[in-house]
């Protein structure tokens, strides 16, 4: 039976973002514990981490998030573990992210002027210290922008998570389009919700930049 | 039971794996040729034009940057037959993809043209050239350089989000990986392999547009 497109449909699809917003945050948390070890992994001084974290980071960024998705899909069964879209998501997520987020980081840490680590030395603090009460104030601020930035990226892309049956908003979309047949009305909506969502995420990240620019 | 990994499966169809990749490369150049230009069409818009071709271009940037490729691919693919334009699945990829292409292009080339001082544009001036000459002249190149760092590392991130079409049945590589999936359930393997092309890909682009910068622009 074909049912309408009504007042009903957009409330259940605006319900059906918060399991984007919950991928987001799954995603964004996994992301900053990888991404966070990335960035200081390259700016390490031993050239073994260096070059590891550089390789996983040219890695993950050339390859599509979609194989992620599936090649955690499919292989959770092959390491014994149940199947499960949520931690397939989990995981690809992480992974994804952490690339990302490492690269953002590690160009903020590096930003910070060089003499910094070396006030902080004639201190007589610790690298650990260095990095906690100098280095890392400084750095959150540069990073901030193009962190909310990713965001914006990584809210969006949780609608491939659609793709392995993970129900969020845009597999909400598919489900409704194909019980009202009324894709285009569906879809309509679900872009909205989703440029509700990012639009002023996108602002402010841009407004922070620009006071971050005044600033410098 | 102890899984092992066969990939013989996977190879033999390596035919239909190599009709895949040239439909992803001839999908990812085509997007990338008409993307730049109407990235480029934007971007002198919002630079050089009037006030309503500035709203207009943002409205447009905004709105594509803040909504998914998915679903704007769906949109044109599901959505535009109820309003009565029926388009093919490669038609339907093609347009999403310059449409988002050129909102993500247009920022990058609009920031390489406004990295030419407007005292270079002055001395053309003064010079007596025309504005076409200027643009040809001294805006183009530099300009170019400027934008090139930016808008390759874009083009490689468009080629890996063509795998988003395989969604609306477009053959693209990974539909078909999908496709081989489905035939000899060798999930893992085929998934790998795919991955694997698409890094090779990525390397390959890197390494040709790290080429192309020295034979144009490092002189």
């Amino acid at each position: 039976m074909i049912r309408e497109f009504g007042t009903g449909d957009i409330v259940y699809l605006v319900f059906a973002a918060r399991w984007t917003l919950a991928l987001t945050a799954l995603a964004f948390t996994g992301g900053a514990c990888v991404g966070l070890v990335l960035a200081v992994m390259r700016i390490s001084s031993l050239a073994p981490l260096r070059i590891l974290a550089s390789c996983y980071i040219q890695i993950v960024q050339g390859t599509p998030l979609l194989v992620w998705l599936f090649l955690f899909y499919f292989g959770l069964s092959i390491a014994g573990l149940p199947v499960n879209a949520w931690t397939a998501a989990a995981f690809a997520y992480s992974i994804y992210g952490g690339a990302f987020l490492g690269e953002i980081w590690r160009g903020a840490l590096i930003a910070v002027a060089p003499t910094q680590w070396e006030a902080g030395a004639s201190l007589g603090l610790t690298y650990v210290q260095q990095m906690r009460h100098i280095i890392m104030p400084q750095a959150v601020r540069i990073a901030t922008p193009p962190t909310i930035g990713f965001l914006v990226q990584l809210i969006k892309n949780t609608s491939l998570a659609a793709t392995i049956g993970f129900v969020e908003l845009t597999r909400e979309g598919q489900l409704t389009s194909a019980s009202t047949y009324k894709p285009f009305a569906v879809y309509m909506t679900v872009a909205c919700i989703y440029f509700l969502i990012c639009f002023p995420l996108t602002q402010w990240s841009r407004r922070l930049e620009e006071r971050f620019n005044v600033a410098r | 039971m102890k899984y092992g990994l066969q990939f013989r499966d996977v190879f033999a169809a390596w035919e239909f794996l190599l009709d895949g990749l040239v439909l992803t490369l001839a999908l990812s150049v085509a997007t990338m040729v008409l993307g730049f230009f109407l990235g480029l069409a934007c971007a002198c818009a919002k630079t050089y034009g009037g006030v309503r071709f500035k709203r207009g271009v943002t409205v447009y940037i905004e709105t594509i940057r803040n909504t998914p490729l998915l679903v704007q691919i769906f949109l044109l693919y599901f959505g535009l037959p109820s309003l009565g334009l029926r388009l093919e699945g490669f038609e339907a990829a093609l347009i999403a993809l310059v449409i988002n292409l050129g909102a993500y292009s247009t920022e990058i080339i609009r920031a390489g043209l406004e990295a030419i001082p407007k005292s270079q544009i002055e001395a053309g001036q003064s010079l007596g050239l025309t504005p076409w000459q200027i643009f040809r002249y001294i805006i183009v190149f530099p300009a170019l350089k400027a934008m090139y760092p930016a808008l390759s590392s874009q083009f490689i991130l468009l080629m890996l989000a063509t795998s988003v079409v395989s969604q609306i049945s477009v053959q693209d590589l990974f539909h078909v990986g999908s496709i081989i999936q489905s035939r000899t359930f060798r999930d893992f393997e085929v998934y790998t392999v795919i991955g694997g092309i698409y890094l090779a890909l990525a390397f390959m682009m890197r390494g040709v547009f790290a080429v192309i910068y020295r034979q144009v622009f490092a002189r």
